[in-house]
């Protein structure tokens, strides 16, 4: 056999990885991805693009336009997505979506990373600090005040598709400044199919899966969510046709697909917003269910952009932006142990993407300018037309 | 309580083997917490970076002596959120690397070695294995499979017997264990099916009590004792202790045999630094609902061994980059072998990274030239 240094060259990388900052850490995270785009996916360097932005701010289009906000709770790693190795579990994303998208590399979060602190820190464009497993609202002001205050518009038109019971809360703030009343309706559809099923079967208790994180644990319900008569009037489901639905369907994930699929061809909302939870099962360690939860949430984000173009509604004015809510673990952080967890606070936990398609952006274009998962609301407020005053983030240069 | 006013007494209600370490170096301990062999320039050097960490007044008069998990636990919720987590990691990270370099660890007796086995009741599977690892080793596609587990089990049990180190050689199982030397610590998931039934009561009974939240059942999982699981006390109290850790620090340790498997790997090499390490893992269960699999009412459950490849293939990377932050990395050695087949990789010194061999050999010969 031949003498090698295959143990030092790891030690090598540990130490190197060990060594570096952060920081330098994430810049390699972020470049590793872009090359990887521009590579497989033929995007172009956003910083190479000159002229004004794409997006249209008349106030005709305001009043049409869509926005849907896709985040993932529970983070997927580069090496099982957006890198060489792991492309093969996103075919959708890879092929069909990142050609037609604004593609931010570099997106930080610098908050706490549990999954409804930090989705509720992407509503609110502040760094929540609320306990990540009470059934609390966020403490500042959420994007969906915001849009309804601002633009004057009905309950109707502000959404929220959550995956756990504990996101009962996400829609609305406990801010003085706008109110009861003011935020955005939330569908928890695993309590919705709870309800539905009152306890008659056990066939449906794999769509009811909760927090994986502490899968023992369901915060008790309160607040505005949404009652089982709504199922009726705002879905225009019946109980049985939900429950068949429900039937056909093999994760929590793909049933609030559904959801949003029945709220986008009933309601119409301009403002409408899915957090998918199923990839958080990685907390299990077992990597395949991992995996395969990474494989189904990349085919139901194409499945969900293919029905904004097929709905009169959303096709054409709709822009789409996909996010995970942080990352997860990196291998080679000692203090955690790789996929399974979030809990280190690495660049790898920290750093993670977002994708923008649809009306008025650009195509095919990577950026890796920093931001940070805050300044989506800002984003979305210059988007839309509403001013988020107590966001702390900034908008995303390169989409303006 | 201060580090510096420790006095014996108070580890009372320490396990009998721990308070006698802790009484037997608490001079070592207080040396340790007063830093005395540094200058002031050196502490603040070295401490700068904790002493930018604030924590509130009441931290002071939290037991973490006697409740450690719990003041970890508070202690970490309040640094993330205050958004001190980062800073705290840095200074904690920096300070190890000082450490290190203050007081080298010892060298090792011989060559580490790590065994993962992988792959159990597979028939035959076409995708490609050990991908993370093909870049760092030798791939065999022709190992001659014939009593390879018994080969590298008696290799275990011959280096445990050239190389007597307390919890230094482990068999760790993800399923039945198989015949082995007395000489090998084993830890085996069916083996500890009963304590892991009391568990799952012990947390169902928990999470039914009103007010109950995750941190609360986290917190009183911490607390349980090899006794409190069933546990008798005739056997090893130090592996008993670690046995229920497993389970009650790990998470999904209690319903999935990988996760047990991998997590098992991880912290023997972490606790105990093992010397040789050689884990085999087993067909886990289907995955089903999480309060069905909690409930733990399937005394026979459905068994996923193909998935269960999946979850091995890469606990074998995680058991080698563990493996990797000890000392005497250099020269460690790590095999990964495809369980009844041909398929093998080697990770040591003399075998070149990113090759590929189809040299027929039996794996007892193919150890004898990795174990050094």
């Amino acid at each position: 056999m031949n003498q090698t240094s295959v143990n030092r060259a790891l030690t090598a990388e540990l130490s190197a990885k060990a060594g570096a900052s952060p920081q330098e850490i994430a810049w390699g995270l972020s470049r590793s991805r872009r090359e990887f785009l521009r590579g497989a996916a033929g995007v172009v360097l956003g910083s190479t693009l000159m002229g004004g932005s794409p997006l249209l701010r008349g106030e005709t289009v305001r009043k049409k336009r869509k926005v849907i906000v896709v985040t993932f709770g529970g983070g997927a790693r580069d090496q099982e997505t957006f890198a060489p190795e792991g492309q093969e579990n996103i075919p959708h994303m890879l092929q069909e979506l990142a050609p037609q998208s604004s593609f931010f590399t570099h997106v930080t979060n610098r908050g706490i990373l549990g999954h409804y602190v930090a989705t509720a820190s992407l509503a609110t464009g502040v760094y929540e600090t609320l306990n990540n497993f009470s059934a609390v609202p966020p403490q500042h002001p959420t994007v969906f005040e915001y849009f309804r205050k601002d633009l004057k518009r009905p309950i109707s038109d502000a959404w929220v598709v959550a995956p756990s019971n504990g996101f009962n809360r996400i829609g609305e703030s406990d801010s003085r400044q706008f109110g009861p009343g003011m935020g955005a309706q939330v569908i928890l559809p695993k309590h919705l199919l709870s309800a539905a099923r009152s306890g008659a079967t056990a066939d449906f208790d794999h769509l009811l899966r909760d927090n994986y994180e502490t899968p023992y644990y369901t915060p008790q319900l309160g607040g505005g969510e949404f009652e089982l008569r709504q199922l009726e009037q705002i879905l225009k489901l019946s109980v049985n046709d939900f429950m068949a639905h429900a039937r056909a369907v093999s994760s929590p994930d793909e049933l609030s697909i559904y959801i949003v699929k029945r709220l986008m061809k009933q309601e119409a909302p301009s403002l409408l917003w899915l957090t998918m939870h199923d990839i958080d099962i990685a907390h299990s360690g077992a990597y395949s269910l991992y995996i395969e939860a990474i494989q189904r949430t990349d085919r139901l984000c194409a499945e969900l952009w293919q029905a904004a173009q097929s709905e009169p509604e959303y096709a054409g004015n709709t822009t789409l932006f996909v996010l995970p809510d942080f990352g997860r673990d990196a291998d080679y952080d000692s203090g955690g142990n790789g996929f399974q967890h979030h809990r280190t606070g690495d660049a790898a936990s920290r750093t993670t993407w977002m994708m923008a398609l649809g009306a008025g952006v650009r195509q095919g274009v990577v950026y890796d300018e920093p931001m940070q998962s805050i300044d989506l609301v800002p984003s979305l407020g210059a988007l839309m037309g509403f001013s988020p005053s107590l966001s702390q983030g900034t908008p995303i240069r390169g989409l303006f | 309580m201060q580090p510096r006013n420790l006095q014996p007494e108070q580890f009372a209600g320490y396990p009998p083997d721990a308070r006698k370490l802790i009484t037997a170096h608490l001079e070592a301990v207080r040396e340790l917490a007063n830093l005395s062999s540094l200058s002031k320039a050196q502490i603040k050097e070295w401490f700068e970076g904790f002493a930018q960490i604030s924590l509130p007044a009441a931290f002071d008069k939290l037991d973490w002596i006697n409740q450690p998990a719990g003041f970890i636990e508070q202690e970490s919720a309040y640094l993330w959120t205050t958004h001190q987590q980062d800073a705290f990691r840095k200074a904690a990270t920096e300070y190890g690397v000082r450490l290190r370099a203050a007081a080298p660890p010892d060298a090792v007796p011989v060559r580490r070695l790590g065994i993962a086995i992988i792959g159990q009741g597979v028939a035959s599977y076409d995708a490609p294995l050990f991908r993370n690892l093909r870049a760092h080793g030798t791939y065999f596609d022709r190992i001659n499979p014939e009593d390879g587990l018994e080969q590298l089990l008696a290799a275990a049990a011959e280096r445990a017997k050239a190389h007597p180190v307390p919890y230094g050689h482990w068999y760790v199982e993800g399923g039945q264990p198989v015949e082995h030397s007395p000489l090998l610590t084993c830890v085996s998931y069916k083996a500890l099916e009963p304590v892991r039934a009391e568990l799952l009561k012990k947390i169902q009974a928990e999470i039914k009590r009103p007010g109950m939240g995750p941190e609360e059942l986290r917190t009183d999982l911490a607390k349980l004792t090899p006794a409190d699981l069933g546990m008798d006390h005739s056997g090893d109290a130090v592996l008993d202790t670690f046995q229920v850790r497993l389970f009650t620090e790990g998470s999904g340790t209690q319903i999935f045999s990988t996760t047990f498997a991998l997590w098992t790997a991880r912290e023997a090499l972490r606790r105990a630094q093992a010397l040789t390490l050689l884990v085999r893992f087993a067909p886990r269960q289907r995955q089903r609902p999480m309060n069905e699999l909690l409930s733990n009412s399937h005394p026979n459950p459905e068994l996923d061994p193909l998935s269960s490849l999946v979850d091995a293939d890469m606990g074998a990377s995680y058991h080698w980059i563990n493996q990797q932050r000890l000392p005497g990395s250099e020269q460690s050695a790590f095999l990964v072998w495809f369980e009844g087949h041909s398929q093998a990789l080697v990770i040591a010194p003399y075998f070149a990274a990113g090759k590929q061999s189809s040299a027929s050999v039996g794996l007892g010969d193919l150890l004898s030239y990795v174990a050094g």
